[in-house]
């Protein structure tokens, strides 16, 4: 095996056009439990870690840039505020030691439907950054993802960076596990609301091979919910975009759960998290008033 | 939080030497919480485990194992293997020097499968390698050609007549039959269930792992963690074809037993590998390895029927047990043996009709786990209570109470209860404890709601149970067994100081022994500096740490042989001061009168000589039970514990969190009470997970879920606070009046905490672990 530590991007991206069969390592959260199952024998290593521009983030024009070396437990600690949902999700992620050692990077980079990150970038409207020695693109997070750990990486690209927007609302996320804590997801459910345009969004994950938004529900609930007036969503409201949102879930059967709870789950998770990002948008009042959820 | 129960001293057994320091204890003597000396060590990392072995020059070993769970072994060609550079050896069945079987009670199991193999995971051939990496490159060039059989999965479909034998004396490993009283006997109320546990890994973080250094003279040096030493030394003779001095045992650092140490894992393997290449060989398991390298606890199906009086008074109980042995027979008749005298629970119970069988089957091996056989039992005779106390119109703790044993009680066997059986006192402690606060106070706290951190609820469809369970298990090993431990003292002076050294082979796995053994040498000698010799098998056997019997057993060996020693160092001083030994008592490094309130210096009457003394303990014999009614006084005691657990539960999702545990356990007399919280606290924790969420997932004979991350055991976040009443009644039949430990917690909490789970959703919950699907109506989960 061949082990690199490249000190810039530049560095990295030569790397991995010289080596395009390489596997980047960042965490190595998921990577190395493959190897230690005997599961992939890289020939090539990239360790990421110490790239300065992946393990940085910025703001500019409502939108936050994620370097993909970014650690679970800095978007918990530094991110909340502007991406409650997101930093929901980090702190569903594995255990302390995991969320310091865990990127989002290498969520997008493993691609596995249970990727706890991956959803709240989906609802948002999230895009990737993805670069190689020939120049850098961005796709949404949707269309990366391409099916079970797979991606719309090309051999020469590395993941840079996430592209999220700041939370024009409430945003939640909620995650079935059969253990309270450090467990895989048995499905999960994201939304955001946008208070400027009025819009939610929504996305399932360990639903499917793909996170999915569940657009009629979104759309359903945009113009079920009473924006102006901020009053309580109704019971039957609440509960048809539940069953919206379930009804789009492929899920199976495995050893983690059943697909008949699975969408049975999403159905609940949809109904209670809608219910407390209104309910906390009722609170807060006005979008102008908007300061980001308490953390 | 814990609580102490204290009774009136006991009397001393007849013929025990008064002792000194019982009424002002000894510092960190017995009764304190004397600091472990493994305990820091353990926490910065510094301590070294098995897996940290190492040795100029050795080998790895590696192992091939069968991927399927029932095939006939067609051909096995190791060229491929042996030709890959840095494999210094690649051995089979037919490279098994001595006996090609092993196991602990009937040697059923290969070594290295020959003609077949029967479970997925069964060792076939076996690799040394200059690195791991290249050993498991070579695993991988090993061609095995099988022709698969059907797997015989179900543990009462092997047992039918016309189904393939997958041994030669058929499928049954062995049936306990029990019968008291009146087996037409009829009843006002009846209730029946039908009730399923699966199967747990005991999940002991350190996997399996030694070092076997061959001496240069035939025979073989082995470090390793294991629980037995010379039950794995005679196996391990037989199989390498040496005599038992041939063989030496050193337990290196153990990272955890529960039972899954007690078969053998890498032993024989590693051995063979180190004899045949002539170079030390290191084995480790990998997580995914040890779930196929150790058994597991035997699942269980249970069909019960309890007839009672109208006034709650127990009429009858009727059992079938069916165990799922797996693929050999490990300790499963010892086992089933277990499940079938303790079916009917810590009840007065007149006439009894109970089965046990255990079947072989291609499933994993089953054998031993903490609680052993009790543990299944228990959760349905617990809920058979319940559903009893529920048809009754009776409270389900006043119904426990109104048909406790105590002592003097009868088992279904017919053996009397001696010791204390404070089955109602526990039940009235746990139920006397304040209950936790209703709901959460403050602001949103996720940790304390069903899911956790992940986010499912802020308290929408929750909702509170509370449920009880009392459970009980015999004390050290049955049937008849000659039950023993060694222990070897020595006193001896070093630096003007006197000094205790204790030698015994008792498998520290975790639980504390290794201090226990120091404070009791404290206690006895009053001597502060004890120093415990690594365990091996340079001294007489100690016997198993399982079956909550080290601290009593072993215990009782070393406290014997540092009275044998007291009373040698004080001959010496008869007639210097007194003549009277009985005036005499050592304590704080001086010898004691007394009577005349004088004093000696120990370390000057021990001189420049040393006393030593071995004393082999053993506990009063036990009978066979008769083979066909069950009848006989197979135990030597009993230990009781019994839970309180309240649960919430969220009725839309299935998720549960277990709000507290509340328990009480008689342990006799806490040696060490804060290693006694930390067993009722760990065996309460293992207990939760069989209730809630620990499940090795098998489907065709195949495990689903080999690794942690789904193989779920549970964190901090699900293991709830727990109050703790300590009670130290004495066993008039032990040294001090110890009781065991570390089983009973694992055996009450399961039920408590199941019947919490019903009491909040009205489900029945009748197969553990209870999936989050169990609570929802419209779906079903298939099997059982």
């Amino acid at each position: 095996m061949e082990f690199f530590r490249p000190a810039s991007l530049a560095e990295a991206l030569e790397i991995k056009a010289a080596h395009p069969g390489g596997i980047p390592i960042a965490g190595g959260t998921d990577l190395m439990v493959e190897i230690n199952f005997d599961k992939r024998r890289p020939e090539v290593l990239i360790d990421l870690t110490v790239c300065p521009e992946l393990q940085e983030w910025s703001r500019s024009n409502g939108t936050i840039r994620i370097g993909s070396g970014v650690s679970y437990s800095r978007l918990i600690a530094e991110l909340a505020g502007e991406l409650p949902g997101l930093a929901i999700a980090s702190r569903t992620v594995g255990s302390p030691q995991i969320r310091n050692r865990g990127t989002l990077g290498g969520n997008l980079g493993t691609a596995s439907p249970a990727g706890d990150g991956v959803p709240p970038l989906v609802a948002v409207g999230a895009e990737v950054e993805v670069a190689s020695t020939n120049g850098a693109r961005t796709l949404p997070v949707a269309e990366f993802i391409t099916g079970v750990k797979k991606n719309a990486l090309a051999g020469d690209e590395l993941i840079v960076a996430v592209h999220v927007p700041v939370a024009k609302g409430p945003q939640q996320f909620s995650k079935i596990g059969t253990r309270n804590a450090m467990v895989i997801a048995v499905a999960t459910f994201s939304i955001a609301l946008d208070l400027e345009s009025r819009t939610v969004g929504t996305a399932l994950g360990s639903s499917s091979p793909r996170p999915l938004r569940a657009h009629d529900a979104e759309e359903f609930i945009a113009a079920e919910l009473d924006w102006a007036e901020h009053t309580p969503v109704p019971a039957n409201v609440a509960e048809r975009f539940g069953e919206l949102v379930a009804g789009v879930a492929t899920p199976i059967d495995d050893v983690r759960g059943t697909a008949a709870y699975r969408r049975h789950a999403l159905g609940v998770m949809a109904k209670r998290t809608l219910t407390w990002t209104w309910d906390e948008a009722g609170r807060l009042g006005a979008p102008a008033e908007w300061k980001g959820p308490r953390s | 939080m814990s609580t102490h129960t204290t009774a009136p001293p006991k009397t001393r057994p007849p013929g025990t030497p008064e002792t000194t320091g019982m009424d002002a204890p000894t510092k960190d003597g017995v009764g304190s919480s004397a600091r472990r000396p493994d305990g820091v060590p353990k926490v910065t990392g510094d301590f070294a485990y098995s897996s940290d072995l190492w040795a100029e020059g050795m080998l790895w070993g590696a192992t091939v194992r069968s991927p399927h769970p029932r095939a006939r072994i067609v051909s096995i060609d190791i060229s491929k293997a042996l030709a890959l550079p840095g494999v210094w050896a690649v051995l089979t069945h037919e490279d098994v020097p001595g006996r090609k079987t092993y196991g602990l009670e009937l040697p059923d199991q290969p070594v290295l499968a020959w003609d077949q193999v029967r479970y997925e995971g069964e060792a076939v051939v076996i690799i040394a390698a200059e690195h791991p990496e290249t050993a498991r490159r070579a695993a991988d060039r090993v061609t095995i050609v099988y022709e698969e059989l059907d797997p015989i999965t179900d543990p009462e479909a092997a047992l039918e007549v016309g189904t393939d034998a997958l041994h030669p004396g058929g499928n049954l490993v062995r049936h306990v039959p029990i019968r008291s009283g009146d087996q037409d006997a009829t009843a006002d109320v009846v209730v029946t269930g039908d009730y399923a546990t699966r199967m747990q890994d005991q999940a002991f973080l350190g996997p399996e792992s030694g070092l076997a250094v061959p001496d240069g003279e035939g025979g073989v040096d082995l470090y390793v963690a294991t629980q037995w030493m010379h039950v794995d030394l005679g196996q391990l003779a037989g199989s390498l074809g040496l005599t038992e001095d041939r063989v030496r045992i050193t337990l290196a650092g153990v990272g955890g037993a529960f039972g899954a140490r007690e078969d053998l894992s890498m032993q024989i393997h590693c051995c063979m590998l180190a004899l045949h290449t002539n170079r030390p060989v290191k084995m480790m398991y990998s997580r995914e390895e040890s779930f196929y390298g150790h058994v597991h606890r035997h699942p269980a199906r249970m069909h019960y029927e309890h007839g009672a009086t109208k006034a709650g008074d127990l009429v009858y109980v009727k059992a079938k047990i069916v165990l799922d042995g797996g693929a050999y027979a490990s300790s499963s008749t010892a086992v089933v043996s277990n499940a079938a005298c303790f079916a009917a629970g810590p009840y007065n119970v007149p006439n009894t009709t109970i089965d046990g069988y255990v079947a072989y089957t291609n499933n994993p091996p089953c054998g031993a786990m903490r609680g052993f056989g009790s543990v299944q039992v228990c959760f349905a005779y617990e809920s058979q209570m319940d559903k009893l106390a529920d048809a009754l119109g009776m409270d389900p703790v006043d119904l426990r109470i109104r048909n406790a044993m105590t002592t003097g009680s009868r088992l279904p066997t017919g053996q009397k209860v001696e010791g204390p059986a404070p089955v109602k006192e526990l039940l009235e402690s746990i139920r006397a404890m304040p209950l936790p606060p209703a709901t959460p106070a403050g602001p949103l706290d996720l940790t304390r709601y069903p899911g956790g951190v992940s986010n499912t609820t802020h308290g929408e469809g929750v909702r509170r149970g509370i449920g009880y369970g009392v459970g009980f298990k015999n004390i050290a090993y049955s049937e008849g067994f000659d039950d023993y431990s060694t222990a070897r003292v020595k006193l001896w002076v070093s630096g003007g100081e006197p000094i205790v050294e204790v030698h015994t082979a008792a498998a520290e796995v975790g639980q504390g022994i290794v201090t226990v053994q120091m404070q009791i040498a404290r206690t006895e000698l009053g001597v502060d500096q004890v120093v415990v010799l690594p365990a091996d098998t340079q001294v007489g056997s100690a016997g198993s740490t399982s079956a909550s019997r080290q601290t009593s057993m072993t215990g009782g060996a070393v406290r014997r042989a540092c009275i044998a020693v007291r009373m040698r160092v004080l001959q010496k001083v008869v007639g210097t001061l007194t003549d009277d030994p009985g005036d005499l008592s050592l304590n704080g490094g001086k010898i004691v009168s007394d009577s005349l309130g004088m004093t000696l210096d120990l370390a000057e009457v021990i001189g420049a000589g040393s006393f030593e003394e071995t004393y082999e303990y053993h506990h009063r014999k036990t009978s066979p039970l008769d083979p066909e009614t069950g009848q006989g006084d197979a135990h030597v005691a009993f230990a009781f514990s019994a839970h309180r657990a309240v649960c919430d539960v969220d009725l839309e999702l299935g998720l549960v969190k277990v709000v507290e545990l509340a328990t009480a356990q008689d342990v006799g007399k806490a040696i060490n009470p804060q290693a006694v919280e930390g067993q009722i606290e760990g065996g309460s924790a293992q207990g939760l997970g069989l209730a809630v969420m620990e499940e090795i997932q098998i489907k065709d004979g195949k495990i689903m879920n080999p690794s942690f991350t789904d193989y779920l055991i549970p964190t901090i976040l699900d293991m709830p606070p727990m109050q703790i009443d300590i009670m130290e009644l004495g066993d008039p039949d032990s040294e001090y009046g110890v009781k065991g430990v570390g089983e009973p917690p694992a055996i009450s909490s399961t039920p408590a905490i199941v019947a919490a789970l019903r009491d909040a959703s009205g489900k029945p919950l009748a197969r553990i672990p209870v999936r989050p699907d169990d609570f929802l109506d419209f779906i079903s989960s298939g099997d059982d």
